[in-house]
């Protein structure tokens, strides 16, 4: 008996036929994919994207040149200069990171103990060069004021799990 | 002067017309089978599909052929230059070529020949050529493996195809094509009668057009692309619409074979106002579908596989069905008369 119904399996292309319903039917569910550049995905407050340099908002920036980001970095893309600043205060001269090295672990934000260096939101900042792709003081600092908003939203949503 | 223009320059114009009748719509039946496919593929697997280029994407084929035609053709310098030139535009002449005794509607057919299934069978056996001169001109190890695969496959797919075309035969009594539709207005369609034969003859037409899964020659896992590896620009664009032509015409095939042409399903009221090349379009676009469907669902036949296919179960499953069928018509005394 199992003979003749294997048998009659292989015959009616069985397999093949239950294969090609089951596709049939996915053609009518529901997309998983998204519409990418019209449409994103949503993002956790804590993603690391695109870092950037805040500014406290009387506009005086919050980096304070304790180089603990530079410290601790493991792919060492952050250089940092400083020296004091005519009012005494210790600032820094030189913030670059090299977003080629860069390895997105978020542990710069995590050393900062004034929330100065931080990994905004965005994620789509590839360029047609390499050289875009080393961030200079000026570039994180724009950064910092184009994504302030959400960076802010982002820091005030995780801050009761810190 | 009145004579030169009545004997030669005019029937010459008619037949330009009626050559670019058919490849004009064809080309774009090619460039929207290739949209389609996409889109279907897509859709099976859960995703979007190309849906930028034009209103939903409609335009993405001809973007692509724009692109390829802007690109540089490259010609490694192993090659065989001038095997390696004509083998793209062999592929696309002969899937082209093939259309002449493709009838649409009762009469309308470019050449109606008394050969004209013969002469089908010809063509799509030729177009293996195309494939093994690319393979062989190319100087390259994946587009030699690739040829020599096509061409077993070819060979092996074409025994079968060739007694499935017998059996029809058998029933029609004749080899011009369009007597193939017409002995299917007076009776049922042949996919009733001859199911199995229905079947075998799609599933070698997806081997003949090496189309999944049966896409051995192009294997991209073994064989990155098979015999197209060294081809770029124009040259490829002509394999790539040979192939898909080809998928057109081998549905066209089935449908003139099988399922009755250019007929209505029912020859009553609202079923035969709608014209006969419309019948015919609908059902190769639902052929063509089947193709995209096969493709989206079943993984690749190893090599084994497809030659024990071709030769242990295809080739005396259809030799049976010959002796059948024509068993039947004598035994019962069916055997058409012309």
């Amino acid at each position: 008996m199992g003979f003749i119904r294997n048998s009659a399996r292989s015959l009616l292309l069985w397999e093949i036929v239950e294969g090609m319903a089951l596709t049939f039917s996915y053609m009518f569910r529901k997309r998983v994919t998204i519409n990418y550049p019209y449409e994103k995905g949503p993002i956790s407050p804590r993603f690391r994207g695109e870092h950037a340099l805040r500014r406290y908002p009387n506009g005086e920036e919050r980096c304070i040149a304790c180089k603990l980001c530079e410290a601790i970095c493991p792919a060492q893309a952050i250089t940092i200069e400083a020296e004091p600043r005519d009012d005494g205060s210790r600032r820094t001269t030189r913030y670059d990171i090299d977003m080629t090295k860069c390895i997105y672990c978020g542990y710069c934000e995590e050393a900062c103990p004034v929330d100065a260096i931080v990994e905004g939101p965005n994620f789509e900042f590839a360029t047609e060069s390499r050289e875009e792709l080393f961030y200079d003081k000026t570039k994180l600092l724009a950064n910092g004021e184009r994504w302030e908003r959400e960076i802010a939203a982002n820091i005030a949503a995780d801050a009761p799990y810190r | 002067m009145a004579e030169f223009w009545s004997i030669y320059l005019l029937p010459g114009i008619i037949i330009l017309a009626q050559i670019l009748a058919i490849v004009v719509p064809l080309l774009l039946a090619v460039a929207m089978l290739t949209y389609f496919e996409r889109k279907i593929m897509a859709a099976m697997q859960l995703r979007m599909g190309p849906n930028v280029v034009g209103p939903f994407g409609l335009l993405q084929a001809f973007a692509d052929g724009a692109k390829l035609f802007f690109k540089e053709t490259v010609l490694p310098t192993s090659a065989n230059k001038i095997v390696f030139l004509i083998a793209p535009m062999l592929t696309f002449c002969l899937s082209l070529v093939a259309w002449a005794v493709i009838p649409f509607d009762d009469g309308m057919v470019v050449s109606d020949i008394n050969v004209g299934i013969l002469y089908l069978f010809a063509i799509s056996s030729l177009g293996v050529y195309g494939i093994v001169m690319a393979g062989w001109a190319s100087n390259s190890k994946y587009p030699f493996l690739s040829a020599l695969r096509s061409a077993a496959q070819m060979v092996s797919y074409e025994v079968s195809i060739g007694f499935v075309i017998i059996t029809v035969l058998l029933c029609v009594g004749s080899l011009n094509v369009s007597d193939v539709v017409r002995a299917q207005a007076e009776g049922v369609w042949f996919f009733i009668p001859l199911f199995p034969m229905f079947i075998i003859f799609f599933i070698s037409a997806l081997a003949e057009t090496n189309r999944h899964p049966f896409d051995l020659p192009e294997a991209e896992a073994e064989l990155v692309a098979g015999y197209q590896v060294e081809y770029s620009s124009m040259t490829f664009a002509l394999f790539f619409l040979g192939e898909y032509a080809n998928m057109i015409l081998m549905s066209g095939l089935t449908a003139i074979l099988f399922l009755g042409g250019w007929l209505p399903p029912f020859d009553i009221a609202p079923f035969n106002w709608i014209p006969g090349p419309i019948w015919f379009f609908l059902k190769i676009s639902v052929l063509l579908f089947v193709f995209v469907w096969v493709r989206a669902t079943l993984p690749r036949y190893r090599y084994d596989q497809l030659m024990r296919l071709g030769w242990k179960v295809f080739l005396p499953f259809s030799l049976f069905w010959v002796a059948l069928t024509a068993g039947v018509l004598v035994a019962f005394d069916l055997v058409p008369q012309t």
